[in-house]
């Protein structure tokens, strides 16, 4: 996705001694951007897979839908009608979901009207807020990926991190920045410990970590669960309920221009970690030995680098990137408290959106927006149509589908064959 | 680690692997003995036959310190000896089983000990083996599918899609169809993860992660959407027990295992099926074959993708007849992400059983156990917080995975493309 398609280089250079004219030039670039389509680089893959899988959910929304269905149910004496009434069903569903992911033209139009500018920017705000944890638990996921390992744990380690986070939170008190920073340090300390787990037993007695990470993910619940009814933990006090208190003012994450658009420094924070993920991967020793393993485990043992430390320190980032996607979010501006279901779907969306990135940090950055847009569009669209927010999940798991099946696409819209499959081998059979 | 282990410190391996089994073997005694020192508070009752039965068991009382006294040091015993010997392999799993058994054995009495309620053992096998049912189902589609070469992480979404099919249909034509039905539904799953694995050579981990988040985004906004406004739809219709003639008459056998639905039956002849025919018929022979060295199998004239494919849905149907239990077979009614994960549970059944029926079997059944165990101690009172308790299989799980499994190996072939040259 970030990359840029290989083809169009290779084919440039081997004449180079004439300084093209502009036209030319151009002409080259033209016939460049045509080449990379028709032969479907990763980024026309991509975009491709979204149009199919966008295709797929509104059969879906229109089928589902009474008033369709009765209109389908007279097909014969009204052709017409059926086709209109699936039309307005997905139409309806699909322009609710921009509105509430993008922009709102009623919003743009309300501000030339004296109604609030900051308005306009609301439903991207909610985007990237929506985006925010899963940018971390996408890198959680990818960087594992990177070194050969399958993290099916991110859902434990989010909650790792969540509950040093909260903790952190709510019992101690400590000036502003700090606050927000220890928290956040905590959060990262939490996740890092689950983390660590399943790569230290995979490095010591070879237990298979896509094992030991599920099975991590229900312990991690259930104690996230008996420590949210355990008064002396992290209950509120005076509450049955499984919720704990509301962490600090201080240890909440400050607003990113001004109180409308909610975005809230974790964003920023998400993006520090996929920068850092970059430089920690391509320009590191240590992600190196990381990229040597998971392409070579027998490879990387021969250069003498260390296959087991290996495992063990990329499960223990990962799980720190996992777990400040936990802090993220219960230091974020929506949440305050950690309630036992607050882990949601994070852990599991961030391998879709790991794939869909194709483990590459700004790869995962683009999708986790991709996918907060479906996610912010798919609350709105359920408001304003009573169309299930689900259909946002069915999406994203179609566009994941197709990008893992580059041929398929080809088929799908006639494209020329280029390079073998554009997805790299990111995860490995079980023998690793 | 493998390749070094296995050939140049062999030796040394064997040595730690000795002290670390006979290391846990003597913790588990010490602990067992722990259990009686806090179980002074009377005997323990184990009742052998459901309040309902016709022919009335006698219950057991048992002294309950004493026991786990006994038990503790033939435990601290067993780990002594297995520090110092090296026994066959078949000892080493009997010792295994021994030292469990003798562990849960300890911790029944304790938390009976003293207690008016008695622990139900009927009750809590019967729960073990229905509980079990969805995960041995899952697991021997696993097998199934593996041994060709494909991996499958989508038995999550065969028996969620199979749950809710199998709910529908049962609710608007009749039970019967409802599981056929479920069935074909985790085949279709099946046939998705074929086309593209084997087709269009998709990574086969993302594929049946894909396939799961897609299967339960699907049936979640078919349930939104469609069965909240119609409950005639999600009607909740069940098979009923079935009890075999005579064997169901047996005393505390029969009840546990030939008193249930269908779908308990069923399982029984899929385990032995796929046994059977994985390892001793020409079909089982060219199956491995095809998953251990495909371009081999190919040679000698063996239909690689077709034996592929046919194995894949095979495997989707198995795991769709799981997914049907847990709405026809159990509770009736579907609700949203029903599964909860017994797909990936089924999944490590699978691999803990090192991809044979019998072992994934016995890997799903000791998962069933931990779960029904938990469940059982929940409703006497133990003073063991319930989330705790329900940590325990998983916990379990870890353990037997990392301490007691070892190194598994997968078919050599699993998870890679067959592209003819």
């Amino acid at each position: 996705m970030s990359e840029p398609p290989p083809s169009v280089t290779t084919q440039e250079s081997p004449e180079a001694p004439r300084r093209p004219q502009p036209m030319e030039r151009a002409g080259q670039t033209g016939r460049a951007v045509i080449n990379s389509i028709v032969e479907g680089s990763p980024a026309v893959v991509t975009f491709l897979a979204i149009v199919a899988a966008l295709f797929l959910g509104a059969l879906l929304i229109a089928f589902t839908n009474d008033a369709v269905l009765h209109a389908w149910g007279q097909f014969f004496s009204n052709p017409g009608n059926a086709f209109a009434q699936a039309w307005d069903a997905v139409f309806a569903a699909y322009r609710a979901m921009f509105d509430g992911a993008i922009v709102s033209p009623a919003t743009v139009a309300a501000a030339f009207h004296g109604g609030s500018v900051g308005a306009i920017f609301y439903p991207i705000s909610q985007t990237l807020s929506d985006a925010t944890p899963l940018i971390l638990t996408g890198l959680s996921v990818a960087i594992a990926f990177r070194a050969g390992l399958f993290n099916i744990g991110a859902a434990g380690q989010w909650i790792g991190g969540a509950i040093v986070a909260g903790y952190l939170g709510f019992a101690v008190s400590l000036p502003p920045v700090i606050h927000v920073i220890v928290c956040l340090l905590g959060g990262i300390a939490g996740g890092a410990v689950v983390g660590w787990v399943p790569g230290e037993l995979k490095a010591r007695t070879g237990a298979h970590e896509v094992i030991v990470t599920i099975m991590l993910n229900y312990v991690m619940y259930n104690l996230l669960s008996y420590l949210l009814g355990t008064p002396k933990a992290l209950q509120a006090p005076g509450q049955s309920n499984l919720i704990s208190p509301n962490i600090a003012a201080n240890a909440q994450l400050p607003h990113v221009g001004g109180p409308p658009p909610a975005v809230d420094a974790g964003f920023l924070v998400a993006l520090a970690a996929a920068v850092a993920v970059g430089w920690l991967l391509n320009r590191s020793t240590i992600g190196f030995q990381f990229r040597t393993v998971g392409a070579n485990p027998s490879a990387a043992r021969s250069a003498g680098i260390s296959v087991e430390r290996a495992w063990v320190l990329v499960m223990a980032i990962a799980g720190a990137l996992a777990g400040l996607s936990g802090a993220s979010v219960i230091q974020g501006s929506a949440v305050h408290a950690i309630t036992f279901n607050s882990y949601g779907t994070y852990g599991f969306d961030g391998i879709t959106v790991a794939l869909l990135g194709r483990a590459k940090p700004w790869g995962v950055v683009l999708a986790a927006i991709l996918f907060g847009a479906l996610h912010a569009g798919g609350t709105t669209m359920q408001a304003a149509t009573s169309v299930p927010t689900d259909i946002s999940q069915v999406i994203q798991g179609l566009i994941v589908l197709f990008v893992a099946a580059p041929p398929l696409i080809r088929v799908i819209f006639r494209l020329r064959h280029a390079q073998a499959g554009s997805m790299e081998a990111v995860a490995k059979g079980w023998n690793g | 680690m493998t390749t070094l282990a296995g050939v140049a410190g062999a030796p040394l391996a064997t040595v730690n692997r000795r002290l670390v089994a006979g290391g846990t073997f003597i913790l588990f005694g010490l602990i067992d003995i722990v259990l009686g020192y806090f179980a002074h508070k009377g005997d323990a009752t184990f009742a052998l036959s459901l309040p309902t039965a016709s022919v009335h068991v006698p219950s057991i009382h048992a002294p309950a310190a004493v026991i786990c006294y006994v038990l503790g040091a033939a435990s601290v015993a067993l780990g002594t000896w297995r520090a110092t010997v090296d026994p066959s392999r078949r000892v080493r799993r009997l010792s295994i089983a021994v030292v469990l058994l003798f562990f849960v054995i300890s911790l029944l009495l304790w938390a009976d000990a003293g207690s008016t309620i008695p622990i139900n053992l009927v009750n809590l096998l019967q729960n073990t083996l229905t509980g079990s049912i969805p995960l041995i189902l899952g697991a021997l589609a696993g097998c199934v599918c593996e041994r060709s070469g494909v991996i499958n992480i989508a038995i999550e979404g065969q028996l969620l899609l199979g749950a809710f099919t199998a709910a529908v249909v049962a609710s608007v034509s009749s039970l019967w169809l409802g599981l056929i039905s479920g069935s074909l539904s985790g085949g279709l799953i099946g046939f998705l993860l074929a086309v593209f694995a084997i087709k269009y050579f998709a990574d086969q981990i993302i594929l049946g992660v894909v396939l799961n988040v897609l299967a339960l985004g699907l049936t979640n906004y078919l349930y939104d959407s469609i069965l909240v406004n119609h409950q005639n739809l999600n009607a909740g219709n069940t098979f009923s027990v079935v009890k075999i003639p005579v064997l169901g008459d047996i005393p505390v056998i029969g009840p546990i295992f030939f008193n249930s639905n269908i779908f308990l039956y069923l399982t029984y002849a899929a385990i032995i099926v796929v046994q059977i025919g994985l390892f001793s018929t020409r079909w089982g022979l060219r199956v491995r074959a095809v998953g251990e060295h495909p371009t081999a199998a190919d040679t000698v004239g063996i239909r690689v993708l077709g034996t592929r494919y046919s194995n894949v849905i095979m495997g989707g149907l198995l795991a769709g007849i799981g997914g049907a239990y847990l709405t026809v077979g159990s509770v009736g009614t579907f609700s949203p992400d029903m599964s909860s994960g017994l797909g990936y549970i089924a999944l490590a059944a699978m691999i803990f059983g090192r991809w044979t029926p019998l072992g994934a079997t016995a890997a799903a059944l000791l998962f069933g156990f931990t779960e029904a165990l938990g469940n059982i101690l929940g409703s006497i009172n133990v003073p063991i917080p319930t989330y705790i308790l329900a940590m325990f299989p998983y916990v379990a799980t870890i353990f037997a995975v990392a301490g007691l499994g070892g190194r598994v190996r997968a078919p050599a072939a699993d998870g890679q493309p067959y592209i003819k040259a």
